[in-house]
């Protein structure tokens, strides 16, 4: 508790210092790449006849998505604060190749904690991970996700704390997490907001965006919040299917509940026990939504649906064909709920936060589509 | 006056109590009131009944696992209130629920506390219930004559601790060192400093834990304060003999080899 105090009064202090805002601006464009690019998918738009679909290009961004808005901003934090040792949890390991490139920029120590489950999925990022001097450490307790990296990585921060910092990845944990996280991935929507006026002349109908534990959502949805008519739509993790154990989709199988320090909406049993998750997308595959998500739904200014691993397969391949971009599996999730709707949207704007890569997702997207030949 | 007082205030002039973490529900539901009434022959004056939960951040390894065997055995909060109703149809030991939120949000926290009294439990820990929002968890427990124990860790600052004291009754847990449950070679030197500030804002009962396994930690930890828990060295007693029938023998030859380290009060 005390930790969260601290941290809570070095961000609030920071957040209002100009050095502090101005480098990290500096590292945001000369290091990550921003602002990304704000592209009309066109050929995809003509095939479904309906609304234009923009994509906001976080996946162009240095290690490949938006994941690094936030670690330039936490690790600039964790320097003031004087914390010489930086722990991270990682699902898909974007995060964790985040974490370790700007604990490398900074020559600070890096530990990473990541599911086993995770880390067999992914062992591209992990070998990444590695590679730029992170220490990455498996989990095995538990689900072997996502869930249980954070609950170790919070261990590890309760009992290292003097010289620590957790450099949480998503809109969860305790408060000032998910507001802080928000903040730093803000960036995304101020940004997509301000081009689409200058391209457009107008706002978005609808904003899309996949949601795990939420951080490119709430990013992206934010600087919307106010623009009643923009409508705002996370997609959920619908994995296998909606039954138990099968998928990630907290408001559709989910229940208030307390994970790791956050009230919100949780997939649990009768006795309040987590459920174990599934989503062929490890960054979406989570027990529990972050907070603000939980309230955005509660006063339905976001609406949340929840998306197959199937569906998310097709809309990567689509976009693939039709744009020459592999997204994310993750970010695939928005895409499809936004491919679904594109065709009675005639006259309309869609807005798809298509918030990282899919280099990563190689191997999962052969396994599920196959082993492709020329043309097929 | 709760049995948790009635303990403290009896031993006051005595000793420390000896206080006992279990993972109800390991190696199974049936099994834990024979633990129970073992380690209390064995001299463990307090049981705080551990409530497995699925994503127990606090713990360290030794409990995170008990949890998942009690969980695999079938143990829910529910069936952990039946455990105690057995203990307490044989015996007058005081028992403290030590439990995560989850569990209780989901069960109702009126539910519980209206069931747990029933029960014959005498107080609640809720482990990750930080105190700023402690007021209608306490509030609803109190109001069924349980006494409410809230932790104070050495990195909690001076408001923390006052709100610890207003919200606690019964006793007030000092977490020994920052940091996860878990037997640790030697008593953290922070524990020290940590119950003197306490001793500031409160006349409640303090007692030690977190790291604490061997008889030289419990005459330590039992200087400093007026109760010693004791958790991990008994939870890995039953991992490694949850299966033999000497797994009672065992723990309370451990439970007596700690308590005749409690040290005596000078008249």
């Amino acid at each position: 508790m005390a930790p969260l105090e601290e941290l809570e009064k070095a961000y609030l202090e920071a957040r209002e210092d100009r050095v502090f805002r101005e480098e990290l601006r500096g590292l945001l464009e000369n290091y990550a790449g921003r602002p990304t690019p704000l592209y009309l998918a066109r050929r995809l738009s003509e095939s479904l006849g309906g609304a234009s679909i923009y994509l906001k290009r976080e996946d162009l961004l240095h290690t490949g998505a938006h994941k690094i808005n936030n670690c330039l901003g936490q690790i600039l934090l964790a320097r003031r604060m004087g914390k010489r040792r930086i722990i991270a949890e990682t699902g898909a390991g974007q995060h964790g190749v985040a974490t370790a490139t700007v604990c490398a920029l900074f020559g600070l120590e890096c530990v990473v904690y990541m599911g086993e489950e995770d880390m067999r999925r992914q062992r591209l990022n992990v070998f990444r991970m590695r590679l730029l001097g992170a220490k990455v450490v498996g989990v095995s307790a538990g689900s072997r996700t996502l869930k249980d990296a954070i609950s170790e990585a919070m261990r590890d921060w309760v009992t290292n704390v003097n010289d620590t910092h957790y450099l949480l990845g998503s809109a969860l944990g305790a408060h000032p997490y998910p507001m802080m996280v928000r903040d730093f991935q803000r960036v995304i929507g101020e940004e997509a907001r301000r081009q689409m006026l200058e391209r457009e002349g107008r706002l978005p109908d609808a904003i899309f965006a996949c949601v795990g534990g939420g951080s490119n959502a709430i990013g992206i949805f934010h600087p919307f919040l106010e623009d009643r008519n923009v409508k705002l739509v996370g997609a959920e993790a619908g994995g296998r299917s909606l039954a138990p154990g099968e998928h990630a989709a907290r408001f559709a199988g989910g229940a208030p509940g307390v994970l790791q320090g956050t009230y919100s909406y949780l997939l649990q049993d009768d006795n309040g026990q987590v459920l174990p998750t599934h989503s062929v997308s490890a960054g979406l595959d989570y027990a529990a939504i972050g907070p603000e998500h939980a309230w955005l739904h509660d006063v339905n200014r976001a609406e949340y649906v929840s998306v197959s691993d199937g569906e998310a397969l097709d809309a990567a391949r689509v976009l693939a064909r039709m744009e020459g971009i592999i997204p994310a599996l993750e970010s695939a999730h928005g895409l499809a709920e936004a491919l679904k709707r594109a065709p009675a949207g005639k006259g309309q704007i869609f807005l798809v936060n298509l918030s990282g890569r899919g280099d990563k997702d190689m191997d999962i997207y052969r396994q599920n589509i196959g082993d492709l030949d020329d043309a097929d | 006056m709760t049995r948790i007082s009635a303990l403290f205030e009896r031993l006051r002039s005595e000793r420390p109590a000896l206080v006992a973490y279990i993972t109800a529900g390991d190696p199974s539901p049936e099994r834990t009131p024979a633990i129970v009434a073992a380690l209390e022959r064995g001299g463990a004056d307090l049981i705080e009944l551990g409530v497995p939960f699925s994503d127990p951040v606090a713990d360290g390894p030794v409990i995170q696992k008990a949890s998942e065997r009690a969980l695999r055995a079938g143990t829910s909060l529910r069936s952990v209130l039946d455990i105690a109703r057995q203990v307490r149809a044989q015996s007058e030991i005081p028992i403290l629920l030590f439990t995560y939120l989850n569990p209780v949000i989901r069960y109702g926290m009126d539910e519980l506390a209206r069931d747990a009294e029933a029960a014959g439990v005498d107080g609640c820990l809720l482990t990750d219930l930080s105190v700023e929002e402690a007021e209608p968890f306490v509030a609803a427990l109190r109001a069924a004559h349980l006494d409410t124990v809230f932790l104070a860790a050495p990195t909690s600052t001076p408001e923390r601790r006052r709100l610890v004291a207003r919200h606690s009754s019964g006793f007030i847990y000092l977490v020994s060192r920052t940091g996860v449950t878990g037997e640790k070679d030697s008593l953290s030197d922070a524990v020290a400093p940590l119950a003197a500030a306490m001793r500031e804002v409160t006349g409640l009962p303090l007692a030690i834990g977190f790291g604490i396994s061997r008889p030289e930690h419990v005459a330590a930890a039992g200087r400093l304060a007026d109760g010693v828990v004791v958790g991990s060295a008994f939870v890995r007693l039953v991992e490694q003999h949850g299966a033999d029938p000497s797994l009672e023998d065992r723990l309370e030859a451990f439970a007596r080899e700690l308590s005749s380290a409690l040290p005596r009060r000078q008249p």
